[in-house]
């Protein structure tokens, strides 16, 4: 009743009132955005933009820049240490994401089976890694995987007939027990992602299969992974671009050798390192442009070739 | 027919429980092993078989995180950054998001689509002028600089728009505004009430991520009494020789409160990942 009261006010309201309220919209609008963009200037574009900036100066947070050109991304480029550190970044990436996607993609897929029950119950245990801090996950790893032959870790390859393994200090130790962190505290949260897709597929689709005498695995592969392939893309690019950017859970896990040992050295690590270990903001900054190209670079490969994947599977049908 | 397709459906779950079972311990496994570790002596770590069962040292290992670290400044600090950095996010995201669904404006499309391309750029690009301008600030070693980063929030506005253009009504805010209302009343006496399950959502997305970032809060707070629990919890790590009771008595007691809020929210907490990645 009142609405249309108010309407009908509408309707007789004069139109010179009408055009001032479209500039106060106006001002509103700009009045409301501006907080974000005030920030967005000070902490996000103009930190940005000085970091490119800087990547072409020698500087040690002190004293006169000097311009040297693309001197700090030879040095970068030189550095044998960069490039291992690159080559950690993307295997400890390539362990820890991949068979997450995978297991992920699985058990929403189980999740979503009407047979199912408890389900809510499984999905909340299979979550709960998520909400613990990395610092937490990297702590708890860090004493299971510990560098003592008697990690628990240990004990459980030992049950296999395996020899003990330092962790902390051999190549493969501490990529494996540092992908696994990354994987523990993941794959729920991707099968949230997933099971969120699932339930976007509409039920008579499967029963449409059913009817045509489709079996399940026949039905997963031809109705579930195409139209799940949006929610792939998305998880693809987030885990792309996150495991470049890793950090926290090998630093803490070394701990106080994190930035002299070299095994699990990141990219974000050895530009910290350089930054304020070593106070050549220059260099780092380098580091820091050379790691925005690899990120959009990989994640526009990553997703190019996950929606590729998708299409060559539609036209298999 | 029916019948034996049903017993068929229900031996078929079978393998299917057991992977889901498995799973879940294995999602279990490390909370439940940091307890036991938290209540048992250092030395209980070089057993063999391991200690699988909680023992008697919980109070005397959290004595020792005290002696060692802040704790409760630290839990403090946390909980007061993690909640001052929400509460202004959420105020900027809505009045922004409302903006963006609601206004028209020069120059609206571009000003948005520069939001979208803030979301792509890694937080560690600007790393280091962000060190040196909240250096020069004065603000390194306090939850200001910790809190400052965190502000900006492209993912917040970008939910926002997408909750009020959904949810809130063009005739409704017409109607208010024949009624005289300005568009900040309008803003507060309606949009805000109808977009509170948006401020759920986005509040636990703003809160875990501060509570649990470590690479800004590691670099900009380096002093003792300003360490928030990440940090400090960190710091645990560096000792030449860690005490792994004390070690995991500090995660433990970390974590406890998350896990209890968790639990009571579970449904907002999963529900947030979906709206916050999805939409």
């Amino acid at each position: 009743m009142e609405n249309v009261h108010k309407r009908q006010q509408a309707k007789t309201a004069p139109k010179a009132s009408k055009l001032s309220d479209k500039t106060k919209d106006m001002i509103s609008g700009y009045l409301y955005v501006a907080p974000f963009f005030i920030i967005f200037g000070l902490i996000g574009l103009y930190p940005a933009v000085f970091s490119i900036v800087l990547a072409f100066q020698e500087w040690n947070g002190l004293g006169e820049m000097d311009f040297v050109g693309l001197r700090n991304f030879g040095v970068v480029l030189q550095d044998p240490l960069f490039w291992k550190s690159l080559y950690n970044t993307v295997i400890i990436g390539l362990m820890g994401t991949a068979p997450q996607l995978i297991v992920g993609i699985i058990l929403a897929y189980f999740l979503n089976l009407a047979v199912i029950r408890f389900t809510n119950f499984f999905r909340v245990t299979i979550f709960m890694p998520y909400i613990t801090s990395m610092v937490a996950v990297a702590l708890v790893f860090g004493v299971f995987f510990s560098s003592n032959e008697t990690a628990l870790a240990n004990y459980v390859i030992g049950l296999f007939g395996l020899d003990p393994v330092s962790w902390k200090t051999s190549e493969w130790g501490a990529k494996i027990a540092i992908s696994l962190m990354v994987f523990w505290r993941w794959v729920g949260y991707n099968t949230i992602i997933y099971l969120a897709g699932l339930q976007s597929i509409p039920k008579d689709l499967y029963e449409a299969a059913t009817i045509d005498g489709a079996n399940k695995v026949q039905q997963f592969m031809h109705i579930t992974v195409p139209l799940l392939k949006p929610f792939i893309i998305l998880t693809v690019f987030m885990s792309t671009v996150g495991a470049l950017q890793l950090f926290a859970e090998p630093t803490v896990f070394l701990g106080s050798s994190a930035f002299s040992r070299d095994e699990a050295m990141t990219v974000v690590m050895y530009l910290y390192r350089d930054a304020f270990n070593l106070g050549s903001f220059g260099t780092a900054s380098a580091t820091a442009v050379l790691l925005l190209i690899i990120i959009i670079g990989a994640a526009a490969i990553n997703t190019w070739l996950t929606s590729g994947v998708g299409r060559k599977k539609k036209r298999g049908v | 027919m029916n019948q034996k397709f049903k017993k068929r459906s229900k031996s078929g779950t079978l393998p299917i429980y057991i992977v889901l079972t498995v799973a879940s311990i294995l999602s279990l496994f490390p909370f439940y092993w940091m307890f036991v570790m938290a209540t048992r002596p250092s030395a209980a770590y070089n057993s063999i078989p391991p200690t699988l069962l909680p023992g008697t040292k919980l109070v005397e290992n959290f004595q020792k995180v005290l002696d060692t670290i802040p704790f409760f400044q630290a839990m403090w600090n946390t909980i007061l950054l993690c909640s001052v950095v929400t509460a202004l996010v959420l105020l900027i995201s809505s009045l922004a998001g409302y903006a963006f669904a609601k206004f028209q404006f020069p120059g609206k499309n571009f000003l948005f689509i520069c939001i979208l391309l803030t979301m792509v750029i890694p937080p560690q690009l600007g790393l280091i002028p962000q060190y040196y301008l909240v250096s020069q600030l004065g603000w390194l070693d306090t939850l200001l600089g910790a809190g400052v980063l965190f502000l900006l929030n492209p993912l917040g506005i970008f939910l926002m728009r997408q909750y009020i253009s959904e949810s809130v009504p063009d005739e409704l805010m017409e109607a208010a505004k024949l009624d005289g209302c300005s568009n900040f009343r309008i803003f507060y006496s309606i949009v805000l009430p109808i977009i509170k399950p948006a401020f759920a959502t986005l509040g636990i997305i703003v809160f875990t991520l501060v509570w649990g970032e470590f690479l800004w809060q590691f670099t900009v707070l380096r002093d003792p009494s300003s360490y928030t629990l990440q940090v400090a919890l960190a710091s645990l790590n560096n000792a030449f020789r860690v005490d792994f009771g004390m070690l995991l008595s500090g995660v433990f007691w970390a974590t406890v409160p998350l896990i209890v809020i968790f639990l009571i929210f579970n449904r907002w907490f999963i529900s947030s990942i979906t709206e916050g990645s999805i939409k």
